[in-house]
């Protein structure tokens, strides 16, 4: 058993990290130039990162599998960042940010890192503002605030319905400085296929210029991995179509452990699947709920009317609708967290009030905060969200309740990582969502955005320092070493391989039906017998991909069918990992909602005696079973309780 | 429903290429112009045929990938979107479309329908940001920007970068997009203090990378699926001229010195 060892300082919460700034080891100027850096990936976490580990004098590689920086999925993020800056006066701070964080994912992340991130929050905001990243004010010229769930503070910056865009077009004018100054050298256009390992430590990385199809060696002191989340095992979700797991999966192959992976979190705002045909979901942001309120029909033949078309949602009486969040949850009413929305959403469609034309929709309705705040004062909160959904749904939810789903749309697990952020791996960084570290088993709203810049910004140019400070004396590393020829030759090998399987079936018709796979049984309710039952379909689709999978063109040169064979090979595997995880964590907590386990009203029932851990697995070898081990979660400051919203 | 579809197709950069003729046949109108694509290229894979490359990732219309001329249009027949939120609802059934990658000597064609658009981050590069470090930032509420400036400055850095501007002007010019940069960080109290820099820099190297002047046609404001204003680009010259001017002055005041 590994002993998994976080590493946070010794001492009260709230002074940890600075003890460990005033503590750790710095490398001096003229020696951060003799070191080399790899960061995959340029979204929030990536571009910060390399931007500022540029900035402070290192070497840094940066790649992606865009074809520039400024398009990684951060790009989509919508209602905004947390910060504990109490602008407000409404009673926030450090403590109530790192509360929240820690009880809405459900007492399963790690005090230590969680306190760090909520404690960095408002030097994020103060960057932020400095690079110009223009959010919302109000007219006395300072910022303005919103609420979102899980809290009953305004402590959430925005930027319209796009703060992901202007966060990440802020670090992305950062990293261009970097560029320019020759500090960050850019790589687009590339995967990352494998991670190379050299005496221990991590020394580089395989990539595939996606253009040439050229395997290329780029070597360093040490890897960053910031290549986000694997939402994309379910194929149906909120990430972009190039979301992958493969380099996050290639340092779990190598010896990084993966955390969690049964922790995934289903939004309940989205776009309702529309046919078989359909490639990808939309979301809806979290800040609608804000003024928008949930409802299904009270009658059930209502319901039926509605998705025969009978009726239309305007029809019903307000008598005749049942807010059933509000209901349910009067405290939080539709601000509940995300996990405990969906799982609501669920049950009244499942129990037969769903409308839409499959019946798998709820109403998101607007009308009152329209007629109590009039048409343009919705429109400039919300107005480039109603116009995404009048644009797919061809529906004007200005005049008629928008329709709404529970989606795929962030992964909580990931890789492993100790205070610093390192994984298993000596040398070898995760951070952003390709970690699995701050938002335990379900993440709040506009969480996200914060942890990604935290990590980049603020957090790994202190901790990858006391690592480097280790490697001054080590040379430039030689791209030519034994393991890197070993790692360029497991990739072609694998590469030919998958464009000499000739078989019937495309990539997709596999994605599909992994996708399917994961929905059905591991998706926002699971049980035993599912769970087994999907092990053993997801062991038979592995086995079909391998026979008969069908890549055309060529290995070298541009060839997006042969980037996704790669891509859903892994997501196989994965999808394999995420089954056995959610079968041995015999509990619900956050996203991960276990059907046996549940409170006599449907909530779900954690169980701290037994399951107060992280559950990291270990890569045994492939065809072998993995290897659970556990990182015990030790609450001294805040003692878990049943989650109550109501 | 069904379309004939007359798609460019073209191996790779040196390749002269050609429009192909694709018929597909029960489309949803519901499906967006990309699941449409999709269904096409499951067939040719089936078939054998090498599919149809074109840029697309977020498929919500803010990354800014997507791009294609559909029947002569960047990003297609509707306003102030992506062609990636196109739906087949808008076109008619039986309909011919015409599918090309954006043409312009700035951004090479890749393959197929896919261009390389890096000339625009090159031009970022070149000023587009404010030149702050992470640390020792004061606390954000100590610059007040008033909110009709804040919020000129985000309607310009709506920008997505997809290059439809210059598809869409006559000349090829990039000048939408350069100056909705420059607005977006001249409007704001951060991005003045080297904002006479900035402009100089990112001008410069825009008519470096071999786009066109502007002449005015407003082209790329009516086809820019982010409705940027053609008000940047007057921003920009008035801008440019005072950075020239105070360029000027500082000449003449180190002279006499």
């Amino acid at each position: 058993m590994i002993n998994l060892n976080a590493g946070a300082p010794k001492g009260p919460l709230a002074e940890q990290w600075a003890t460990y700034k005033s503590g750790c080891k710095l490398v001096n100027p003229n020696n951060k130039r003799k070191l080399d850096i790899i960061v995959v990936g340029t979204g929030l976490a990536g571009a910060s990162a390399a931007s500022t580990l540029g900035e402070l004098g290192y070497n840094v590689k940066v790649f992606c599998y865009q074809d520039t920086p400024r398009r990684a999925h951060s790009i989509a993020a919508q209602g905004g960042i947390n910060a504990a800056k109490n602008y407000q006066n409404d009673g926030d701070n450090v403590f109530r940010l790192f509360y929240d964080t820690i009880k809405g994912g459900d007492y399963r992340a790690r005090e230590s890192n969680v306190y760090r991130l909520a404690s960095i929050s408002p030097q994020i905001i103060d960057l932020c503002v400095a690079q110009g990243v223009p959010f919302a004010r109000e007219y006395g010229g300072l910022l303005a605030n919103r609420s979102f769930g899980g809290t009953q503070v305004s402590r959430t910056f925005y930027a319209r319905g796009q703060t992901g865009q202007q966060l990440l077009i802020g670090a992305y004018s950062a990293l261009s400085r970097q560029i320019a100054e020759g500090n960050v050298t850019l790589l687009n256009r590339r995967d990352i296929l494998d991670i190379v390992i050299v005496d221990g430590k991590a020394r580089g990385v395989i990539a595939r210029n996606l253009v040439t199809g050229e395997i290329e060696r780029h070597s360093a002191h040490a890897v960053v991995l910031a290549s986000g989340g694997y939402g994309n095992v379910f194929y149906l979700s909120t990430n972009a179509m190039g979301s992958n797991v493969t380099p996050a999966w290639s340092a779990y192959k190598k010896g990084a452990l993966f955390a969690n992976p049964c922790f995934t979190q289903i939004h309940p705002t989205c776009i309702p699947v529309h046919g078989e045909l359909q490639s990808k979901l939309t979301l809806m942001s979290e800040s609608l709920r804000n003024d928008g309120r949930i409802w299904v029909p009270i009658d059930k033949s209502d319901a039926e009317k509605i998705r025969r078309k009978e009726i239309r949602p305007e029809d019903i009486a307000e008598t005749k609708r049942d807010y059933y969040l509000e209901r349910r949850y009067p405290a939080f009413g539709n601000l509940v967290p995300r996990d405990v929305a969906s799982r609501a959403a669920k049950e009244r469609c499942d129990a037969g009030y769903g409308v839409g034309s499959t019946g798998l929709a709820v109403f998101l309705d607007f009308g009152d905060a329209i007629k109590r705040l009039g048409r343009d004062a919705i429109a400039a909160r919300y107005g480039n969200l109603f116009q995404m959904y009048e644009q797919i749904v061809n529906d004007d939810p200005y005049k008629t309740p928008m329709m709404i789903y529970p989606a795929v749309h962030y992964t909580m697990g990931g890789i492993w990582v100790d205070y610093d952020l390192m994984t298993t791996v000596p040398g070898l960084y995760a951070i952003g969502e390709c970690n699995f570290s701050d938002h335990g088993a379900n993440r709040l709203g506009a969480s996200a955005l914060m942890q990604g810049l935290a990590d980049g910004y603020f957090v790994l140019p202190y901790t990858i320092a006391g690592y480097l400070s280790g490697e001054i004396h080590t040379p430039r590393i030689a791209t030519d070493l034994p393991e890197f020829d070993a790692a360029a030759k497991g990739v072609t090998d694998r590469l030919s391989a998958l464009k000499n399987t000739n078989g019937k079936e495309s990539v997709d018709f596999f994605h599909r039906k992994l996708g399917k796979i994961m929905w059905e049984y591991c998706g926002m309710a699971r049980n035993e017998s599912g769970l087994l039952k999907a092990l053993d379909l997801i062991a038979e689709l592995k086995a079909e991909f391998a026979s008969s999978v069908r890549i055309p063109g060529g290995l070298n040169e541009y060839n997006p069918e042969l980037e996704k064979a790669w891509r859903v090979q892994d997501f196989i595997e994965l999808g394999d990992l995420m089954v056995r995880d959610a079968l041995q964590r015999r509990e619900s907590c956050g996203g991960h909602f276990r059907e046996e386990f549940q409170t006599p009203d449907g909530e779900a029932m954690r169980n701290d005696e037994e399951f107060a851990f992280v559950g990291a697995w270990e890569f045994t070898g492939q065809g072998s079973t993995p290897a659970l081990h556990k990182e015990e979660l030790r609450f001294e400051t805040v003692t878990p309780s049943q989650r109550s919203y109501k | 429903m069904n379309f004939t579809l007359k798609v460019w197709r073209q191996k790779n950069a040196a390749d002269k290429g050609g429009l192909v003729t694709y018929e597909v046949k029960g489309i949803s109108d519901d499906s967006s112009f990309f699941e449409m694509l999709d269904l096409l290229n499951q067939q040719l894979i089936g078939q054998g045929v090498d599919p149809i490359a074109f840029d697309h990732d977020c498929r919500e219309g803010i990354c800014g990938t997507c791009s294609l001329y559909i029947n002569g249009r960047p990003h297609g027949p509707l306003k102030g979107t992506t062609t990636c939120q196109v739906h087949m609802r808008s076109f008619k059934d039986g309909d011919t479309i015409f599918i090309e990658p954006w043409r312009c000597s700035a951004f090479p064609v890749i393959k197929d329908l896919i261009v390389d658009r890096s000339a625009f981050d090159k031009v970022i590069q070149a000023g587009g940001y404010v030149s702050v470090n992470s640390g020792g930032i004061p606390d954000a509420n100590t610059i007040p920007v008033p909110k009709h400036d804040s919020d000129a400055s985000f309607d310009a850095a709506a920008c997505i970068g997809c290059g439809a501007c210059v598809a869409s002007c006559p000349n090829a010019s990039a000048m939408l997009f350069v100056s909705a940069k420059v607005s977006h960080l001249a409007l704001l109290p951060q991005g003045r203090v080297e904002a006479e820099r900035r402009v100089r820099h990112m001008v410069a190297t825009m008519d470096s990378l071999g786009f066109g002047n502007c002449s005015n046609t407003y082209a790329c404001e009516a086809e820019c699926p982010k409705e940027i204003s053609v008000a940047n680009i007057a921003r920009m010259n008035r801008e440019f001229l005072a950075a020239k001017l105070l360029a000027e002055k500082e000449k003449q005041v180190s002279v006499s010195l």
